[in-house]
Formats: structure tokens, sequence, C-alpha cells
């Protein structure tokens, strides 16, 4: 009887000890009210809103603050408009080559390839090709802004990662890019 | 004899706890080979003729960005594209389209319209013997997917670990048996051993009441006092290690939604971290990429490559985590349109700061220029995302205090960094000079 008992002891402490640890869940928290906030998280489930997330649209028309409305709409129209009409808003103070560069590398780099040539990383591993060399196409700062802004073909939308301040300067380093190539 | 009977009562208790602990690991192990999906990877298709090879690295350079082979892109498919349409139409389309539909030909204005009206860019640069390639590469038959023969040769190296990983579970398997084994042998081989004295008429010595191991123990009061503060000592410890990892979750790897592999985007194909988590250069929050960055790259790769699959992860499964983005977002990859039919990944939260600190993204990554990898780890290599940093006080403080305040090209800085450098004597001031260790900096 003493024997059964120590072996079911010894079955016990081989189980907690061979399934304590789990990666998959969180830890104990000490206190979770102090870790957890009554108000919603950012991009967390919330009972508020209708459609249960924290993350909401802005209401239709909101304008956000230092937004500036671009008139060329999302077509081959508006594309050739811009080409031939949209000019840079910067300045010479607000121009920042090295900002320009900083964010091409970040953005473009990966199919447009470091100078532009269209030989980046993702076309030599020919996941993405047919990116065209800078120097072979026809661009205008208007068109390399608008082709940002909205993509074109296969290229996506830049808009959200890159505010339009940010688009100009990479269009400005897209342009020195194809100067050199 | 006496005490050989004391030996196989202790050693039969050591061994059965001893197999257990090994059949327990064992099982552990199971569960964990369970998870992990194995196929065979294939082989890749084998191009032949001499004009279709030029044509592929053409068509590679051309035509590619807007036109797969087999499925439609932002144009058509272009396999058998030739049995369409006679060669004299297709190089004036190709060279300059938008002339040919402006011109009314009826054929052009009908493929203009099919694909939602995108203008295909001219071609003039290409000869009618370039097309010629193209067109070439674009008839040849498709490689069907690869017979069992091409397959086994490429096979061998991905059946060949998961091989290696059954068998270490099998030599696993047959240790435990034999211990097993080797206990029953043991037991019965001094049941026959008394047995034999018995019918020998060999007397056992009966046992003779010694004082028990613990009895004189527990009269050695010394032992007893030494025995006490070394258990008092180490549960201590063992106390102190558990209260201290309360509320850290380093390594916390959950189980995401969406199968997403950094080691394939951030290592193999280099994509900047920033390319998909922009919120971490301009905000407080690092940010989950919305998953219209994920499209910015999928639109265009419904699969993966061959060589992506691992022997852990099939290309099927790959492409499986491909397919759910699809749906999540409402792409549908025949028509290649939004169908409008959305649903939000519920990703799970892997770094969670409590309540009651700050941190700010764009302050360390963009101010400081600090690497994402320094607090996230080689995020490049990882298949599953992990928790890398503990992500406590201490582990704040201390980078806080061994890092120096990254000045060039800041002037806001400057006047402060001067008269500081002269208070404290030093060229360079660290985050905690700075007034990075003040309990308001980040508790507020």
């Amino acid at each position: 009887m003493k024997s059964v008992y120590k072996i079911t002891l010894l079955f016990g402490i081989t189980i907690l000890v061979s399934s304590c640890h789990n990666n998959a869940a969180p830890n104990y928290q000490y206190f979770p009210n102090m870790y957890e906030s009554v108000g919603y998280e950012t991009y967390a489930e919330s009972n508020a809103f209708k459609n249960g997330k924290e993350g909401q649209l802005p209401a239709e028309g909101t304008v956000n603050r230092g937004f500036e409305p671009f008139e060329y709409e999302n077509s081959t129209a508006g594309y050739e408009l811009a080409k031939a009409n949209l000019k840079s808003p910067l300045d010479s103070l607000s121009r920042n080559p090295e900002k320009g560069k900083e964010l091409f590398e970040i953005y473009c780099i990966s199919c447009h390839g470091a100078s532009g040539n269209g030989k980046g990383k993702l076309v030599e591993r020919e996941k993405f090709l047919g990116v065209p060399s800078y120097k072979d196409r026809v661009i205008t700062e208007g068109s390399v802004f608008h082709v940002i802004t909205y993509g074109l073909n296969s290229m996506g939308s830049h808009a959200n990662q890159l505010s339009a301040q940010e688009r100009w300067l990479v269009t400005d380093y897209v342009l020195k890019l194809k100067s050199e190539l | 004899m006496k005490k050989v009977g004391n030996h196989n009562s202790i050693s039969r208790k050591l061994f059965l706890g001893l197999a257990l602990s090994l059949i327990f690991s064992l099982t552990s192990f199971a569960q964990e080979a369970a998870v992990a999906v194995t196929d065979a990877a294939a082989a890749p298709a084998a191009v032949t003729g001499g004009d279709a090879v030029k044509g592929k690295e053409l068509f590679n350079a051309n035509c590619a960005a807007c036109h797969k082979l087999d499925a439609k892109a932002t144009g058509p498919a272009l396999r058998g594209v030739a049995g369409k349409y006679d060669m004299p139409w297709l190089y004036k389309w190709i060279k300059n389209s938008s002339d040919l539909i402006k011109s009314g030909d009826a054929q052009a204005v009908k493929v203009f319209e099919e694909n939602n009206k995108a203008v295909m860019s001219a071609f003039p640069q290409l000869s009618e013997g370039d097309i010629d390639n193209i067109i070439a590469y674009t008839s040849e038959p498709k490689v069907e997917a690869p017979a069992p023969a091409a397959g086994s040769a490429e096979a061998v190296p991905g059946t060949a670990s998961s091989e290696s990983g059954v068998s270490n579970n099998i030599i696993l398997g047959a240790l435990a048996l034999v211990m097993l084994i080797l206990v029953v042998m043991l037991f019965l081989v001094n049941q026959v051993l008394s047995k034999v004295a018995k019918a020998n008429g060999i007397e056992t010595a009966p046992k003779t009441p010694t004082t028990p191991i613990w009895k004189a123990f527990a009269r050695n009061q010394f032992l007893v006092l030494v025995t006490a503060v070394f258990l008092l000592l180490a549960s201590a410890y063992f106390v102190y290690g558990f209260l201290m990892q309360v509320g850290v979750d380093q390594d916390y790897a959950p189980i995401q939604p969406i199968h997403y592999s950094h080691r394939i985007h951030a290592g193999d194909n280099e994509i900047n971290c920033k390319y998909c988590h922009s919120a971490a250069r301009v905000s407080k929050n690092g940010g989950i990429p919305s998953l219209n960055v994920c499209m910015n790259c999928h639109k265009n790769i419904a699969e993966v490559a061959e060589t992506t699959a691992t022997p852990e992860y099939s290309k099927a499964f790959y492409d499986e985590q491909i397919q759910k983005l699809y749906t999540a977002v409402g792409w549908d990859k025949t028509t290649q349109t939004y169908t409008g039919k959305t649903q939000p990944v519920k990703w799970v939260r892997i770094h969670n700061l409590p309540d009651f600190v700050y941190f700010n993204h764009s302050q360390h990554v963009t101010v400081a220029g600090i690497e994402c990898q320094t607090c996230h780890g080689p995020v490049q290599e990882y298949e599953i995302q992990k928790q890398f940093a503990p992500l406590t006080m201490g582990w704040c403080i201390d980078c806080h205090r061994k890092t120096d305040v990254k000045m060039e090209g800041n002037e806001y800085y400057t006047k402060i960094h001067d008269e500081l450098s002269k208070k404290y004597g030093v060229d360079k001031l660290t985050a905690a000079q700075m007034g990075g260790l003040e309990c308001g900096k980040c508790h507020y």
C-alpha cells in the first residue's frame, strides 16, 4: 500500500516537472489590474464599438492635421495629369537628400535596388519580376509622387507608410538616382 | 545476503523513477514532433529550347511586372497567347498597344475592356525577334507537378532530416525499453536466487532489526540543523527565482492566426523592418502592419517558391498562409479584384508592457537610432516570433546606463550635452546621465 502511494507521488512529480513550461501561453502576473488597463488598448478587441475593435476608421471626411489635398485621382488620366503638371511643394530648405535616401532604403530598395536599376533583393531572388530601371522610364517628379501615393500596376500604394512630405523627399531621391544611372 | 536485499529495494525504486521520467520526456518530445509538417520538396521545372531561354530573360525583365504565365495578374495570363492572336497583331500590340486601341482595332479594344482598361506600357525597344523569343517562351507547355522519379532526388534532404528526428525518438524509446527490461530482470533474478537458496536449504539470514537510517539521522542533532539550514536556503533560492519571473514573458511565442515567418521576409528577402512596421519610426506604438502592406507584395506573390519550403514547413503550408491573408483582405486571386468581404485577423500580442510604463518607439528608433534587434533579438532568424528581451525594469535601466546618447546631427541635445558633460567630466553621455533613470521619465 505504502509503495503504491510512493509510486503515485513519483508519477505526480514527474508529470508536474515535465509539463510545467509552455511558451505558447503568457506567464502569471502579479496584480494583473496593474498591468491591464481598464481603458481599451491599441488594436485590442473592445465592446465599446459595434464591430468589436478598438481600431476604428476616422469618421468620413476627417482631415488630419497638416493635411494637404491631393487633387489628382487614382487613374491613368490622373497619372498623366500629375506627370505633366504636379510640382514638388518642397522649397530648398525642406529638401533633405539624406532623409530621402534613408526612406528610399527602407521602402523602395527591396525591388528597385540601391541605385534604382530595378535589381533589388526581391528581383534578384525572383520573387518579384519586371521592375524597370528608372533610366528606362520617362518619369517626372509629379509622376513619381503619383505612383508612390497610389501605386501603379504591381506596385502598391505607400501612402500609409510615408507621409506626403516624406513621399516628396523620396521623389527627390528617385530623380537623383535616375540622373546618376 | 542481507545487504543485497536492501540494495535491491533502493535500486528498484531508483530504476523505476528513471524509467518513468524517461517515458515522460519521451511523450513530450512526441507532442512537439507531431506539430511539424513534412512534405517532400518538388523539383523545379526544366527549361529547354534556345529561343525560349532568351525569351524568358526578356519576359522577366519586361513583362513579368504585370503578366504571369499561368495566372492573371495586372494583365492576363500569357501561356499560349500565340494560339489566340496572330503574330503581326501581337507585334503591333506589344510595341504600342494604346495606338492600336485608338485606331479602333476591334480585337485590341476587346482585350483592353476585358482587363479593367489597364494601359499596357509601350515597348518600342523590343524587336520582332525579341517578341518571337518571348512568344516562344510563353508557348512552352506547362511543366506539370514533378513526377515521383524526378521528385525523389529533391526530396532526399527533407525526408532525411525528418527521419533523423524519428530515429532519435526510436533510440530513446529503445533505451527506455532496455532500462525497463533490466529492472524487471533484476527483480526476477533476485526472486530466482532466493528460491534457489531456499531449495538448497540455505537459510537467508533473517533481517536483524537495525536502527533505520532516518532514525539515526534524527538522533544526530547537528546533522539535522545543517540539513534544515541547507533546505531553507535552497527553498529560499527557488522561491526567489520563481517570484522574479512572475509577469516576465521572455520567450513567449504564441501561435498566431496566420503563420508569418520573419525568417523569410526580414532574413532571406532582407526587407527592412520598418517597411512593414512603419509606425515604429514616427509613433509611440511599434505597430502591427495593416494587411494592405502585406498586399503591396502579395498581390503579386500568391504562392511561395519551392526553395522557400523547409523540412518543417511545406510549400503547401506556406501557400495556405497566403490564402488566409487573401481571405482576410477579401482578395480574389482568380479575378485579381477585391471582393469587399474582409475579416479582421486576430493577432496575438507578444510584447506587452504593463500599463504603468511609458515607452515610445519613435524616440528609440528614430531619435536614438537603436537597431530593432537590440530589443527584439535576431528577428530575421525567427520562424515563429517570440519575445526576446525580458522587458523588465532592470533590463531597461541596464541599457540606459550603458548606452551613449547619439548626439551627432541632433541640435536638440547640443546645449544640454555641453552642460552635462562638463558636470560629469565626460565626453559622451549615457542615457542615464541625461536623466534616463528618473522615475517620472517612464512612470507617470
